[in-house]
Parts: structure tokens; sequence; C-alpha cells
């Protein structure tokens, strides 16, 4: 089958669906590519690269959309690309499926299979096809640099002959992945970062990127993101107030903030509030990453850039992965290649769409004439539900209680053993005749030191010891040795027999052992 | 008695033999250790064959230097990675010798009660004709006759089960009997009928003195031995292994009795705690207890587990390479796939290297891993690697999350986070190696399958892990050329 990746017509977009790099893998699994002239050039990718991967480039939109079975493109299709659908086509890109009714129905009519990359499930096996992550991934880094090229000081803390210049203050609202990606790119700049989000359990991460995680006094349980399939929801309206009132803490001393919170088919939450952009100091740049979708500042314009009256620049930028196009072209061309290693597991360049699989099914919104979204709930949940704590700190005393408790336990279970075990052995003694009892007391005795000697070992000889108890069990030897010289056949011929057994246990075992310690060096 | 050389030097020897033993407490001391067991035993042969054993001296001696012909071959041609089945097979042989030793034993009990029962004139002329081991036994009262019928009984009973236990284990250990549990039709109620079965012997037995019950007995503890060991998995088998070591210790100690020697009573109890103590440190890694290791299986699961989502992720060798040549801090933790593979001289060659580029490289070695207490130990010794850093879980558990490149291989259930995680696991509560912990882990492993427990690995579908699959030896050899 043929794959094919036609130029983008929308607007500033400069990313391309596939990359010379993408081909070659594409053609790994049997498809041969096809690509429009031009396609790749907004991204750094030339025709001619393209064609040194054994990529077919095809003049036309119009000729590419009829040669291909497989379209991989970025953006949304426009109303001209949906005519170009034909039965049985199908069609990988970003979709929008719950805005774009229209869309699905033409796609629909077409009967062709549109498969929408932003509804790839959030779950392990699916991470390498997650555009949206590997999007976002790219804005949070992007979100901080365009931030950076706005800010008129350093993000480090320097002490320079010309005076001291104190670190910028970062605050990320959001520790999605752009907003983790953003707290990287933050600190490794120097930045003094914090970080806020809705679902406590990122903290850890947050933390483990270099952030100072802002924690709310706020008692309600909070939900964890598990229930909703790793993404953040909408929370109570005393949450809000408690979260408000902490960033109005924060606003007069933060340098920078980058806003990314977005609830799944929402608006954006306003978080990030007119009188704390006016609590800013001048010179302070907010970035919104949620401004497609109304921004988490009621300021912000989408795809511009504005200066408030106090000197606050706000940054609406919607393109952030467009802006790094080289970058996000490779990161989206693996992931649309992922999902088609996924679609085909014969490796043959034929398409099997699956739709039993829960990746492939969550992700297609029609399906052979049939309109396939909302899908049903994947089977796996995203993420592992967090635990309760249960282990409740013990104080000192408890502790103490415990530990006594423990101790008389102890005494008790050592009493018990050895009254029972005097006492068994009285009762033999009352029996048994006196001989067997000296044999019996070096018995117990030897039991005994067996096991304080045994304990010592170390664990790495264990193979050694077990040969070597091998060896000095065949002292069986010794009653066989004592029985030879009886006058009977049978009891000459058994004792001969173990003899010559023992014989083979005490050499074998004793040379074995010798070997294996011989091996043992130190470095 | 009229040896007291004898006796002194069996004090001697069973000194030496607890010497011995202490002396394995460090890799060092062992070496001297060994030659302290030497030296007791020709000690006590020795005095044994000068003193009450000089009958037929001759032939003791040549029968003792063709076995140690045979033994000598085999210690020197034996691979490291086929020790469990020699110790299995040496087991056997003691058991062996104990039920010989015990039939002896019973056989002189009944010539010399032939003996007392003749007239007196001729008693005394027939009595000097007696070895050592009967003028002891023509001195015994009736009460110490009755003692002597349960000692000897013992004695041949464990021995028994410790020869066709050890034999089936040897089997299951060299592959050429099946590894999986399997059990006869009626399962642990046949063991319980032979055991019931030996008990009426011992009545029986201590009552008549006849040979009869001897031989029945025999014959249901060498059933015994058979089916208990056949129940039991492969993986098990360091437990079986040190618990059959056990018995034969046992044996010896109950054959002592019979005999009156001391030597084997202090041996045979030094021997049988010994392997009762490994078995306990292997239950005990594993989590679970001794009766059920013994009667076979995992029970099954406690409640619904927890899935396992995600992907197993392929990884090849460039990959591999390329983290092994980034990291720091390496550590491998290998199990009974790398001695099925006789992977341990690549994995040796593959420290060589890291090491000579200065990367902190250590092993971490489960108590179970492999199919012998101290298994890897000596298989990585034989491949020359440093035993100063071959660590044991405990030492090396908290340092995994400093670690940037943990390779599990051939390990499955000892580095299974579901012991921890999952309280309804079959393996809930058995200490693991906590390797997921380490920034990158990668599995050498031949295919997808479960472990020996059957359960699902959730380490294998971690996003820190990737699955290097293919044989451990061919996989680590494809590795190597390209680490620097």
């Amino acid at each position: 089958m043929k794959i094919g990746t036609p130029r983008e017509n929308f607007d500033g977009e400069n990313r391309v669906a596939m990359t010379p790099e993408s081909a070659l893998q594409l053609q790994k699994l049997g498809y041969e590519c096809l690509i429009e002239k031009g396609a790749g050039a907004a991204a750094g990718f030339s025709d001619a690269s393209y064609e040194a991967a054994g990529v077919e480039v095809v003049k036309t939109a119009a000729s590419l959309w009829k040669q291909a079975d497989i379209v991989a493109k970025v953006r949304q299709p426009n109303e001209a690309e949906l005519k170009r659908l034909t039965k049985g086509k199908t069609l990988i890109s970003f979709f929008n499926p719950a805005g774009n009714e229209g869309g699905m129905e033409a796609a629909k009519a077409k009967g062709a299979n549109v498969i929408a990359m932003e509804m790839v499930p959030r779950i392990s096996r699916a991470q390498k096809m997650d555009a949206l992550s590997s999007m976002a991934n790219i804005a949070g880094y992007r979100a901080v640099i365009e931030a950076g090229n706005n800010f008129g000081r350093f993000f480090t803390g320097q002490v320079t002959a010309a005076g001291k210049v104190p670190p910028a203050k970062v605050l990320i609202v959001g520790a999605g992945v752009a907003g983790l990606a953003a707290i990287g790119t933050s600190t490794s700049l120097g930045a003094i970062t914090y970080a806020f989000d809705v679902r406590p359990e990122v903290a850890e991460q947050v933390e483990s990127m270099g952030a100072e995680f802002v924690y709310l006094d706020f008692s309600e349980d909070q939900q964890d993101g598990a229930a909703t399939g790793g993404y953040a929801s909408v929370q109570s309206e005393e949450f809000r107030e408690a979260q408000l009132a902490k960033f109005r803490e924060l606003a007069p001393e933060i340098d920078i903030v980058i806003t990314t919170a977005l609830i799944p088919n929402r608006e954006a939450p306003e978080l990030w509030t007119k009188d704390m952009v006016e609590a800013m100091k001048p010179g302070s740049v907010i970035v919104d990453l949620a401004a497609e979708k109304g921004g988490n500042c009621k300021l912000t314009v989408a795809d511009e850039k504005i200066v408030t009256d106090n000197g606050v620049t706000i940054i609406g930028y919607t393109d952030f992965p467009s802006r790094m196009a080289a970058q996000s072209s490779s990161l989206y061309a693996t992931n649309i290649r992922h999902m088609m290693t996924d679609l085909t597991p014969e490796k043959d360049g034929q398409i099997n769409h699956d739709m039993e699989d829960d990746v492939i099914r969550g992700a297609t919104v029609t399906f052979e004439g049939d309109i396939t979204f909302p899908p049903p709930p994947p089977k796996v949940q995203a993420i592992a539900a967090q635990k309760k704590p249960e282990v409740k700190e013990l104080t000192p005393e408890e502790k103490k209680a415990q530990e006594v408790a423990a101790f008389k336990a102890q005494t008790k279970q050592q009493f018990t053993l050895l009254g029972v075990g005097g006492a068994l052995m009285l009762l033999v003694g009352l029996i048994a005749p006196a001989s067997f009892m000296q044999h019996f007391i070096v018995f117990v005795l030897a039991i005994f030191v067996g096991f304080q000697v045994i304990w010592g070992v170390a664990h790495s000889l264990h193979t050694p010891l077990m040969a070597i108890t091998n060896a000095i069990s065949s002292i069986i030897i010794v009653g066989a040795v004592m029985q030879i010289g009886s006058g009977s056949i049978l009891v000459i011929l058994l004792a001969a027999l173990s003899i010559f057994m023992a014989g083979i246990n005490i050499f074998g075992g004793f040379l074995v052992t010798r070997r294996m310690l011989a091996m043992f060096q130190k470095s | 008695m009229e040896f007291g050389f004898t006796t002194a030097a069996y004090v001697v020897a069973a000194v030496l033999f607890i010497l011995s033993l202490g002396g394995l407490s460090n890799q060092e001391s062992a070496k001297r250790a060994v030659w302290y067991g030497i030296v007791g035993m020709a000690l006590a042969v020795f005095a044994t064959l000068v003193g009450p054993g000089s009958g037929l001296w001759l032939l003791s001696l040549l029968l003792i230097a063709g076995g140690g012909l045979i033994g000598q071959y085999v210690a020197q041609r034996v691979q490291m990675t086929e020790m469990p089945q020699l110790v299995a097979a040496m087991h056997s042989l003691v058991g062996l010798a104990a039920v010989f030793v015990g039939y002896n034993a019973h056989f002189e009990v009944l010539n010399v009660a032939e003996v007392m029962a003749v007239s007196d004139a001729s008693k005394e002329v027939l009595y000097t004709g007696l070895g050592g081991f009967a003028k002891l036994i023509a001195k015994k009262t009736p009460a110490e006759l009755s003692i002597l019928h349960v000692e000897l009984f013992l004695g041949v009973f464990i021995g028994a089960i410790t020869f066709t236990g050890s034999v089936v284990a040897y089997g299951k250990l060299a592959g050429k009997v099946t590894s999986a549990a399997t059990k006869l039709p009626g399962g642990h109620a046949l063991n319980a009928a032979a055991a019931g079965l030996s008990l009426i012997c011992l009545i029986w037995y201590t009552a008549s003195g006849g040979f009869f019950p001897l031989f029945l007995m025999t014959l249901a503890a060498l059933f015994i031995g058979y089916h208990l060991i056949m129940g039991i998995g492969g993986a098990d088998m360091p437990v079986v292994v040190s618990m059959l070591n056990s018995y034969s210790g046992w044996a010896a100690a109950a054959i002592g009795f019979s005999l009156g020697n001391d030597l084997l009573i202090v041996v045979g109890a030094l021997v049988g705690s010994s392997g009762a103590i490994l078995s306990y440190i292997m239950c005990k890694a594993m989590n679970r207890h001794f009766v059920s290791v013994i009667l076979g299986g995992f029970g099954g699961p406690q409640g619904e587990q927890m899935a396992v989502e995600g992907e197993q992720i392929a990884i090849e060798a460039d990959g591999v390479a390329a983290a092994l040549n980034d990291a720091d801090s390496v550590v491998i933790i290998p199990g009974y796939g790398m001695a099925v593979a006789q992977a341990q001289q690549s994995v040796s060659e593959l420290v060589r290297k890291l090491r000579a580029q200065g990367k902190n490289v250590r092993f971490a070695i489960h108590p179970v891993a492999g199919r012998l207490p101290g298994h890897m130990n000596v298989l990585l010794a034989e491949a020359k690697v440093p035993y100063d850093i071959v660590l044991e879980m405990d030492e090396i558990n908290d340092d995994f999350p400093e670690t940037d490149v943990a390779i599990v291989i051939g390990s499955n259930d000892i580095v299974n986070p579901a012991a921890q995680e999952d309280p309804n696991s079959p393996i809930a509560g058995m200490p693991v190696l906590e390797c997921w912990k380490a920034k990158q882990v990668f599995v050498s492993k031949r295919g997808q399958g479960t472990g020996y427990s059957g359960i699902e690995n959730p380490l294998f579908f971690k996003e820190n892990t990737r699955m290097f699959y293919g044989d451990a030896k061919a996989s680590l050899d494809k590795l190597l050329p390209m680490i620097e």
C-alpha cells in the first residue's frame, strides 16, 4: 500500500507528518511512501532528502491524495481535503473529533477510516504514538524560550563585577507533559522554579525535575488522576478559592508565569486573574499555553503577544510546536510511524485495522461508514490508582510498648520451647537405658554446635558448604569398615558396597569443594 | 573399650570437622577449612582401620582407593553448572550406604542372637569369633536392643528416602526427568499411606526383630522419596537439595546411634543441622513455609491479581551497548537462565570490559537464584568474577535507585515487583531484588513466558524496562564487541 503526506495548507503551519527518517522505517513495514513537493521545506527537509530516502515526490496535492491509500498529515483536514477522501482510504491526523461534527460526517459519507491522533488513549503501551504528549513537550520547552526572549533579565542568578543579579522566579501552573518540560527547561536555565498542579500525586515528579511544588492549605480529599485517565478534572469551588489565594500571594514576586492547565473537552479554567497580573512587577512575562481554549488568563489574546498597562507581557501563541518545526516534525512523524507499526502487525505493507485493539479502537473516529466516536473506555487504566496511606507514624511510647511486647513474646516462646524440650528429654531419659542417653547427649550438643557454626557461613559459600557436608556425611564409611570384618558373606558384600560408595563421596566431595574454593578470587 | 586410641582419634576428627564447617564463614579461611575436613576424615578412617575395623582391612583400603579414583575423576570433570546434579547424586550414595549399613547391623543382631542361644561351652569360642560391633551387641540388655531396633530402623528409613529422593532430584536437575511437578493419582494420600505402613512396620519390627518388616518399610520409604520429590518443581530444588543434605546427615546420625559410634552421631548432627538451616534460609527467601514447598506447588492466587498493563518493549544489542557505555554504575542480576545458557564467561568478560572503563559494576544475588544454594556465586567465581563485587540481596537492594543500568540475566520471580505491590499475588511478601528502581533495566530472556511460579512479571512491562530477547550467551556475545 502507499502512504502519502501532503503539504500542510493551514496558515503558518510549518510541520510535516513524514520525515526522510520515518519514511525509511515505513518502507521497512512494506509501504511505499509519497510526499507532496515542498511539503517538508518549512521544517527543513528538502525534496532531495526525501528522494534520497526512497520517497516518491508528487507534484500536486490532488495527485497525492489520489495515489495514496493512507494519508498522514498534521492539521485537521479542511473541507477541500475531506472531499478528496474516498471509500477505504485511511486518514491519520489531528482531527479534533469533539468539535468537528461536520468533518466526521463528511468522512463517514465518503466511507473513509479516520484515525485522530489526539484520541490515542493515555496508556503506557500507546505512549510511543501519543502525539499530544510529544507536541506538549515541545510547547513546554518553547514556552520557556519565548518567555526568556521577552524577559529583560537573566534566568540564573549571578554575582558579577558589575553587580549582583538575582535569579528569576518562574511559576509553572499545571504539571502535565508541557508543564514538566517547562520545569525542566526553566531549572536548567538556572531559574528558581515553582510548580503547581491540582493532582497532588505529581508533586514527586515535579520535585524530581528540580522545581518546588506549591502546596495548598486545603484539607478536602483531593482526587487523584487515576479516575480520569491521568488528566486533571474540574475542581470544587472551595479548592479553587484556596488555589487563587495562593497564587495571589505568589504573584508579586514571580517574574515568569507559564500556565498549561487544560481540562479535556472544556474551556480552559481561569487561574491567573486580572488582579494577579496587576500585582506583578513590570517586565514580567506570562506565557499562556491554554490560549487556544480561551486561556488560563483572561487577558490573553490567542496567537498574539500583548503588553498590559503595568508592563506585563502576555504571550498567547498557539503554534509553539510549529515554531520548532524540525523537532516537532520528527517527533510527530515517529508517532505516526509507531501508529503504522501497530496497524501493520505482519509488516507486509497491508493495514490490519483491528477494532479490538484498545489503542486503535480509541483513536479511530470513523470506520467503514460509521462514526465510532466517542470510543468506549479503554480496558486498562491509564495510571495505577494511588495507594491509600495506611501506616501511621508511631509515637515513641507506642514503639517502646511494641518492643517490650515483642521481647516478652520472644521470652515466652523461648521458655515454652525450653520447657517442652526439657520435659521431652526427661521423658526419654525415664524410658531409655543409660547407654542410649550417653550418645543422646553427644547428639544434642552436636546439633547445637552445628546450628551455631552454620549460621556464620557466608551465603556465597553455600554450594561449597553442601559439597563439604556431603563429603563428611560419608563418615558412615566408619560404620561399614567396622562391619566388613564380620563373617557373613551378605554383610561383607553390603559393607563393601557402602565403603566403595562412601569412598567416591569422600574424594569427590572434598576435591570438588577445593576446586570451587580455589576459584573464589578477590579483585 | 580396648580401642582408646580410636576414640581419641574420633575426638580430634570431630573437632576438625566443626572447624572445617566454621571456616566457611569467609572465602579465604575456607581454603584452609577444606584441609581440616580432609585431615579429619583421613584420621577417622585410619583410626577405624587399625582399630575396630581391622578385619579385611586390605579389602577396605582397596575399595576406598577404587571409590576415590572415581570420585577424583568426577570432581575434576564436572562443569560448575552441573554442581546441583553432582551434589544430588552424592546424597543418593550416602543414603544408599546408610541403608546397607543399617541392614548389616540388623544381620549382626540376628547373628549375635544365634550365638547367644547356643550352649555355654561353645559360646566362648564363637564369641571371640565375632567382630567388634557384634561384641557390643552381645552385651546389650533387651531394652537396649529394642532401642537399637528403633535406631537402625530410622537410619534405614531416612537413608532410603534420601536415596530415591536424591536420584529423582538428580534426574530433574540433569534434565533427565521432567522438572515439572508431577504426582501419581492419589497425591499426598499415597505418601501418607506409605508413611503409615512404615509406622506399622516399626511396631512389628521392634516386636519381632524379623527381616521382613524392615524390608517392607524400605520399599515404602523408597517410594516416599521418589514420589515426594517428583511432586516438587524445578525452582524449588534449592530447598529440596538442602533438605536431602539434611536427611543424609540424620541418616548417618541414626546409624551412629545403632552402632554406638559417637563420631557418626556428631557428624550426622552437624550435617543434619547444616542442611536444615540451608532449607530454612531458602524458604525464607521465597517467603514460603517449608511444608508448603515440600508438599509442592504454589497455592492458588488469594484473590484478584493486579492486571499487568503496558507492553514488553524489545531492544537490540546496540541499544543495550549504548546505555552501558553511558552508565556509571551497573548491577547484574543472574539467575538460572545464565546457568542454562552457560553464559557466565560472557558475563565475566562484559564485567571485565566495563570495569576497565572505571564503571562500578556489581552483582546482586538472590538467595534462591539457581538450583542450589550459592549456585550463582560458584558459577561467577568459576568465570573469574572477583567475589568482592558479588553481593547479597540485603547488601545491594538499597543501592538500586542510584544505579544507572540493571541487567537481569535469566531470572524472573526473584525480580518480580508484584511481590511487593500486589497483596494478592501468590508470591506476595517474598523478598525480591528491587531492580526496577534503577534508571534503566535490561532483561535478557529467551521469550515472553512467565517464570517458574507462572506469574506474570510486571517488571517486564515497566517503562524503564527493555527486553533483550534471545539466548543469554548469544545475546551477550553480540553485545560484547559493542562495548568500547
